[in-house]
C-alpha cells in the first residue's frame, strides 16, 4: 500500500509535521518533539495516568535510555517529556536554583528538542522540573510539577526484597516505616529524618517525596498542581492529583514538624521559607539565603530587602 | 489445656521435586500444649513446620486454626491480608538462626516494637515501654534497648527473637530448633526461659528439634519423624522412656549411650 504513512516520518502530532512532506529525515529532523518517540511518549502517559489513577502507587514503566547518566534526572526527563506539549513554558529547578548544570542542561535539552519556551519565574511556567525542592510560591491548577527521584521505594532501607515491599504495599502493611521513625527518636532523642520524609498519599499508599526537604512536605498537601515523580534507574512513576491528602508519617507523641530558620533570609528578608546556608569567608561568615532563587529574586525586584542586601553586613542598613 | 484443638493438620504432604519432604501428617495442637518434632536430620521437621506455618504452601492437605472468633478455619481460605494479620499477631515464628528472624540493623528496642507498629501502636513512649518490659522478661539488660542485635551473642539474640515474637501475645508459636549452635550452658538458660514464659502466657508451641533432651523438658507430647512421614506420637514420657517403634528405640538408646 503505497499509501501507507511512512513509519520513520515524524508523527503528525508534533511540530516536525508542518516541516516539509515526508521525504528523507533532515538533520533537523533528528528529535522527535521532546527527544522521545511518541510510542514511548504514549507509554510513560499510559504509566502516568495509572498512577494518578492510584495516588502514591508505583507504576512501572519500560525507561528508556536518555542521553545523560542516571542521576541526572532521566526518570524526571522522560515525566516531563511525556506531558510536554508546544505551548508549555518549562521551569527547571535543582534544589531550587535554575542556574546549576543540571538545570541548565535539563532546560537546554527541551530547548533543542521540544523548543518550547523556558523560564525562570515560577508563575509563568507551566511545567516546572525539581530536584530536591518545591518553589515557595504555591502552585496553581495550570501548573505540573515533575519530581527527579533517585530511590522511589520508601521501604527500602529495611526491606531490601522487592517482592516483599509490593507485598507490604498491596496490603498496606507500613509498620516498617515506623520501625524507621523509632531507629530516629531512638538514636537522636527526634526524627532526624530531614530529607525524603515519607507521607501517606489519599489515605492509602506510602510514598517517598524524593529527596526534597521535609520543609517542602506540607506543599504537597491539597496541592492544586499535578506532581509527577520520575525514577529513570529504578524505571517507576507515581502521582499525586490535585488537592489529594498527602500526610507526613509520625508518631503521637513526636508528631511531624517542619524546620524553622531562626532568621530571616539575608538578601530579601522572607520568612517562612527554606534558606541555604552560604560561607562568606574563611573566618567563619556565614548567611542564609532563601534555597528557591527565584523566590529571592522576585522579592528583592519587589523592593524586600534582608540584612546583607547590597553588599557588606549593614551596608543595607 | 481444652478438648478442642487450635491447630489442625489433615494428611500434609510436601514434595521438593521427586524429592519428599513430608508426606501424610497429621496432627493435632491444643491450647497450652508444646508439641515436640523430632527426628534425624532431613527427616521432614522443618518442611513440617513450613507448612504448619503456611509460609510452605502444601502438595496435598490442609491445616486448619481456630481463629480468635472460636471458628476451626482452613488456613488456604484465608486473604494474604488476613493471614500476615494472624502471623503477626497471633502467632509467633522463632527461626533457628536469629539473623533471619531479626532485622540485624535495628535496634533491639525497634525489633520488639515492629509488631506493635504494625498492628497500629503509634505513640513512642508506649512503644519503648512495652519493648523495656519484654526486653526485662528475656534477660536483656535495659541498657542494651538501643543497640542493635550485630553486637549480641548467639544466645541474646535467641532471647530478642524471641521477645519480637511473643510481645503482641501470641497463642501460637512455632519454633525451629531455637536452642541449635549455642553453647550447652547458653542453651539451658534459653530452655529454662521458654518454658517460664510458656507456662506463663499459656502458650501453644511446636517446636522442633532433634535434641530429645529439649523435647523432655520443654514438650507435653511429641511427634517422631522418618523419611518425611510421623512414625510415632504420644505423650513425651511415655514416648521417651517406652518407645514402641523400632527406630524411636534406636533414637532414644543413641541419646542415653551418649
Ligand atoms: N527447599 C528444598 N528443596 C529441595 N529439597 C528440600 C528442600 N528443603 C528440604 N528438602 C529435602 O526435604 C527433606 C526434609 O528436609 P527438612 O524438612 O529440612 O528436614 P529436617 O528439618 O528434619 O532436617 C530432606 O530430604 C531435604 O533434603
Ligand atoms: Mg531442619
Ligand atoms: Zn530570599
Amino acid at each position: 500500500m503505497s499509501a501507507a504513512p511512512d513509519p520513520a516520518a515524524p508523527d503528525p502530532a508534533t511540530p516536525e509535521s508542518d516541516a516539509a512532506p515526508a521525504g528523507p529525515l533532515l538533520p533537523e529532523l533528528a528529535y522527535n518533539f521532546a527527544y522521545l518517540d511518541e510510542q514511548t511518549k504514549r507509554m510513560i502517559r499510559r504509566a502516568i495516568l495509572k498512577a494518578i489513577a492510584i495516588p502514591g502507587y508505583q507504576v512501572p514503566f519500560a525507561a528508556r535510555e536518555m542521553p545523560m547518566p542516571y542521576g541526572w534526572g532521566t526518570g524526571g526527563v522522560q515525566v516531563t517529556a511525556a506531558v510536554l506539549g508546544p505551548d508549555d513554558v518549562l521551569k527547571v529547578i535543582d534544589q531550587g536554583a535554575d542556574d546549576t548544570t543540571n538545570a541548565v542542561a535539563i532546560r537546554g535539552f527541551f530547548e533543542k528538542t521540544a523548543g518550547v519556551a523556558t523560564t525562570t519565574r515560577t508563575s509563568e511556567a507551566s511545567v516546572i522540573q525539581t530536584r530536591h525542592r518545591i518553589p515557595e510560591q504555591p502552585l496553581t491548577e495550570r501548573q505540573i510539577l515533575v519530581y527527579q527521584v533517585p530511590i522511589p521505594e520508601p521501604l527500602r532501607f529495611l526491606e531490601p526484597r522487592e517482592t516483599e515491599t509490593r507485598q507490604l504495599h498491596a496490603l498496606a502493611e507500613y509498620g516498617l516505616v515506623h520501625v524507621k521513625l523509632y531507629e530516629d527518636i531512638a538514636r537522636h532523642g527526634h526524627i532526624a529524618t530531614t530529607y525524603a520524609y515519607p507521607v501517606e498519599v489519599a489515605g492509602r499508599y506510602v510514598m517517598d517525596p524524593s529527596p526534597i526537604p521535609k520543609f517542602d512536605n506540607p506543599k504537597m498537601d491539597d496541592c492544586p498542581a499535578l506532581q509527577l515523580f520520575g525514577a529513570g534507574r529504578e524505571k517507576r512513576i507515581y502521582a499525586i492529583p490535585p488537592h489529594t491528602r498527602v500526610r507526613s508519617l509520625d508518631f503521637d507523641d513526636h508528631p511531624f514538624r517542619v524546620q524553622r530558620f531562626a532568621e530571616p533570609c539575608a538578601m530579601c528578608g522572607a520568612r517562612g521559607v527554606y534558606l541555604d546556608e552560604v560561607i562568606l569567608d574563611d573566618r567563619g561568615g556565614r548567611m542564609f539565603v532563601c534555597s528557591d532563587t527565584d523566590h529571592c529574586e522576585t522579592r528583592q525586584a519587589e523592593g524586600h530587602h534582608g540584612g546583607m542586601w547590597g553588599g557588606a553586613p549593614g551596608a543595607a542598613a | 489445656m481444652t478438648d478442642q484443638p487450635l491447630l489442625v493438620a489433615e494428611g500434609l504432604a510436601k514434595n521438593y521435586g521427586a524429592r519428599i519432604g513430608c508426606r501424610d501428617v497429621s496432627l493435632e495442637v491444643y491450647p497450652g500444649e508444646v508439641l515436640a518434632v523430632v527426628g534425624e536430620s532431613g527427616s521432614g521437621k522443618s518442611t513440617l513446620l513450613g507448612l504448619l506455618s503456611t509460609e510452605l504452601a502444601p502438595s496435598a492437605g490442609r491445616v486448619l486454626y481456630r481463629l480468635k472468633d472460636g471458628a476451626l478455619t482452613d488456613l488456604a481460605s484465608l486473604g494474604p491480608a488476613e493471614r500476615r494479620l494472624l502471623m503477626r499477631t497471633d502467632w509467633g515464628l522463632v527461626r533457628q538462626n536469629p539473623a533471619e528472624g531479626l532485622r540485624m540493623a535495628v535496634s533491639a528496642g525497634g525489633n520488639v516494637g515492629e509488631r506493635l507498629m504494625a498492628v497500629g501502636w503509634r505513640h513512642y513512649g508506649d512503644i519503648r515501654a512495652e519493648a523495656l518490659d519484654w526486653l526485662g522478661r528475656v534477660e536483656i539488660a535495659a541498657d542494651r534497648i538501643d543497640d542493635d542485635p550485630r553486637s549480641f551473642s548467639g544466645g541474646m539474640r535467641q532471647r530478642l527473637q524471641i521477645a519480637r515474637n511473643l510481645v503482641t501475645r501470641p497463642r501460637l508459636v512455632f519454633m525451629d530448633e531455637p536452642t541449635g549452635g549455642l553453647d550447652v550452658s547458653v542453651q539451658a538458660r534459653l530452655l529454662d526461659l521458654i518454658r517460664g514464659l510458656v507456662a506463663q502466657m499459656g502458650l501453644a508451641v511446636v517446636i522442633v528439634t532433634h535434641d530429645l533432651a529439649v523435647a523432655r523438658l520443654l514438650s507435653h507430647r511429641m511427634v517422631v519423624m522418618r523419611q518425611g512421614r510421623v512414625i510415632e506420637t504420644g505423650l513425651t514420657d511415655q514416648v521417651l522412656d517406652d518407645p514402641r517403634e523400632p527406630y524411636t528405640q534406636l533414637l532414644v538408646s543413641s541419646v542415653l549411650a551418649a
